[in-house]
């Protein structure tokens, strides 16, 4: 199985509307969203059957049993995170508990322990042959890039005679972008042409370039800033990547969002230009002779 | 009087409504919380007087009061410590900072250090005080830097200020907004803006915060954000048109309202709102 | 001599696991009784760290030489230090690599990746 990861950097340049034309485009057999904090592949895949789900536990987090607790308050004292609230009862904060494990250590009447706490939802999509992994990640949780390599997972063992798998990356350059990059054989970066979209561009660039893998550059909405886009096809030029298009600003592309289908199902200049982009990724992808460094 | 701006994704406009407002208003503080990628100063370019770093504090081991026992490595949730030929070894990465270790040992053998995790600095634009926060690459959490920038913040209660906060419902998130008197959700009108926007929507009614939407980059036609709002009941404090001149100016790093007037009428107006909507609250909601 | 690798099964055919950290087995072969064990990877559930925790349970079972595909810098911290050996690992399975390993064809894990930070993929 190919993995192609689509990844920007900068949020809102774009990355799921191009992901989901890839998928139509490619009929690829298998796709995961790795965006667990705010998952919007779902709205323009059309899934025809319930996912099945199940629940993914992060850190496990501190609960206090009122029925044993002594209000001692050496668990208020002890916590670095200030995760015990106090307020006739203690009561822990689970949004800002970290489950160091410390209050559960330091009560002297063992009123508190560690509980496994469900940190978000895995969702796995079987429609007609094809295998969609997504999930999403509950308020507050803090272990997103897990949830990203448990997504990932999912789609593989459930894919395993897929040729091609396409996933949509989560935006920044953190841990949930680093857990996307593990082990696939290729990374499209969509850039924005901003100061700000050419920043974070950077940035994930030097990210992919720690995991030796295969990546090339297209521009989004290029026209919303053609000397941007200029720098961005030279920086690209000096920094040896391959710059497989750019794709204009385009209102129908919106118009397709918002009835839940993508820039190829319907006739429009986006979709034009997102299809050259696809097919110059999927060349490079399948190129025998651009293979990065093995590790 | 305390405002953060937020949106359930990047790009929606976060930066551009924060940073147009607290240049809009006679006098102003801005926060950029979003830590990994602050933004803000990009478009400010203040003139920096003031730079702090920021450290958290990880465990270092006296080798000669160390005994090997190990109560340490088998505490650590994270991992952190490693016991290898009688010498103990720290991850700082990995470490979460929460002391533990250093409590539990029964020699007495360890001591805290700190360790720079990223900065805070201050500048002036104009008549905008700017507070950025920035974590470095590879740290696991900028929770203590937006901890710091809003401690410095708190006693000022007379300047109004915007929390330009990360994007997501995330923990940080939730720290950026948890001083604020009132909290501006910006919307895109897509099917993935409206997406986005209840991610945020059921966060700052988890927090119990007065909020409000601004919908950004409209366009003729179907609004899904909108229509959400109308039927949530949630009131849409602005709309923001989808301009190619203001999109041209926002991606050179310019502030609208400082280089055309069409777009300080805009923005003075929207404050206006704002401003309105909070004293409403302090007076019903005391 | 007691050798090291990561499996994905608890047999001598298995084939060498990708990754380090979040094996679930270890297979460790003593050279002198040419008898191998097969110990569970506590790591592999850790929400981060697991390569530092797999490590050190390696250290822990006198392990002198690791055979792996690749390594994070936590890990290699902790192996360093510890004075054990690492080799990069031919396709195969764990008893291919024993082999080769033996005869002398196996080089020095020379390219230590960055760490996960607690996201590391099986």
């Amino acid at each position: 199985m190919k993995q192609l990861l689509i990844l920007s950097g900068k949020g809102g340049t774009g990355k799921t509307t191009i992901a989901g034309a890839f998928i139509k485009l490619s009929a690829a057999k298998a796709y995961a969203d790795c965006d667990v904090d705010a998952p919007n592949l779902h709205l323009i895949m059309d899934q025809n059957s319930e996912p099945g789900r199940r629940d993914f536990y992060g850190l496990p987090k501190a609960e206090i049993n009122r029925e044993l607790c002594i209000k001692c308050d050496r668990c208020i004292q002890n916590c670095r995170f200030e995760a015990i609230l106090m307020n006739e009862e203690y009561l822990i904060d689970a949004f800002t508990c970290e489950g160091c494990g410390v209050c559960e250590a330091v009560c002297p009447v063992g009123a508190v322990a560690l509980k496994p706490a469900a940190a978000g939802e895995l969702m796995l999509y079987l429609d007609e042959g094809k295998i969609f992994s997504t999930a999403q990640l509950k308020m507050g949780s803090g272990t997103s890039g897990m949830l990203v390599t448990e997504v990932k997972k999912q789609m593989r063992s459930a894919a395993e005679d897929a040729e091609l798998a396409i996933i949509d990356g989560s935006p920044g350059i953190g841990c949930p972008v680093i857990a996307s990059l593990s082990g696939v054989d290729m990374v499209l970066i969509v850039a924005e042409p901003s100061i700000s979209g050419i920043s974070d561009m950077q940035r994930i660039i030097k990210t992919a370039e720690v995991f030796r893998t295969k990546a090339a550059v297209c521009i989004n909405k290029y026209d919303t800033n053609p000397a941007n886009s200029e720098m961005i096809e030279k920086l690209c030029r000096a920094g040896n990547l391959p710059f497989v298009g750019r794709i204009p600003f385009d209102p129908e592309a919106v118009k397709a969002i918002n009835d839940g289908l993508t820039v190829v199902d319907v006739d429009c200049p986006s979709g034009i230009a997102v299809r050259e982009v696809f097919n110059k990724t999927i060349k490079l992808l399948f190129d025998a002779s651009t293979i990065a460094a093995d590790i | 009087m305390k405002i953060a701006v937020l949106s359930g994704k990047g790009g929606t406009g976060k930066t551009l409504v924060s940073v147009n407002l607290a240049a809009a208003a006679e006098e102003s503080v801005y926060l950029d919380c979003d830590v990994e990628e602050p933004n803000g100063h990009l478009f400010f370019k203040p003139g920096n007087f003031y730079e702090e770093e920021i450290s958290i504090k990880i465990p270092a081991a006296d080798e000669k009061l160390c005994s090997g026992c190990r109560t340490c490595v088998n505490f650590c949730k994270f991992n952190a410590l490693a016991f290898i030929k009688d010498r103990l070894i720290v991850f700082d990465e990995v470490c979460h900072s929460c002391g533990g270790c250093i409590l539990f040992c029964p020699e007495r053998a360890l001591n805290e250090k700190e360790k720079t995790i990223g900065k805070i600095q201050k500048g002036i634009s104009g008549q905008v005080t700017v507070n950025t926060g920035i974590l470095n690459t590879g740290e696991a959490s900028g929770i203590p830097i937006i901890k710091k920038l809003l401690d410095e913040n708190r006693t000022n209660k007379e300047i109004i200020s915007f929390i330009d906060c990360p994007p997501g419902s995330a923990c940080i998130v939730m720290e950026s907004i948890k001083d604020a008197d009132y909290c501006i959700l910006i919307a895109e009108p897509t099917l993935f803006g409206v997406h986005n926007l209840n991610m945020v929507y059921e966060l700052v009614k988890l927090f119990h915060k007065p909020y409000g939407v601004v919908l950004n980059k409209c366009q003729d036609g179907e609004n899904p954000a909108e229509r959400f709002c109308n039927e949530k009941g949630i009131r849409i404090l602005g709309r923001i048109p989808f301009d190619n001149e203001l999109g041209t100016l926002n991606s050179n790093a310019k502030i609208a309202v400082r280089e055309n007037e069409k777009y300080r009428t805009v923005f003075l107006s929207l404050l206006e709102t704002v401003k309105k909507e909070v004293r409403h609250e302090a007076a019903v909601n005391p | 001599m007691k050798i090291a690798i990561p499996v994905d099964d608890k047999k001598m055919e298995a084939s060498v696991c990708i990754s380090f950290g979040r094996t679930p087995y270890f297979m460790i072969n003593d050279t002198e009784s040419n008898e191998s064990i097969f110990i569970d990877n506590s790591a592999a559930a850790s929400q981060g760290g697991a390569g530092i925790k797999a490590a050190q349970l390696l250290v822990d079972h006198k392990a002198d030489v690791l055979l792996t595909p690749r390594c994070g810098e936590n890990a290699a911290e902790v192996i360093k230090a510890a004075d054990i050996k690492m080799y990069k690992t031919m396709p195969g399975s764990a008893r291919d690599n024993i082999n080769a390993f033996t005869e002398g064809k196996l080089s020095i894990l020379e390219e230590i990746h960055a760490g996960f930070h607690g996201h590391g993929e099986k």
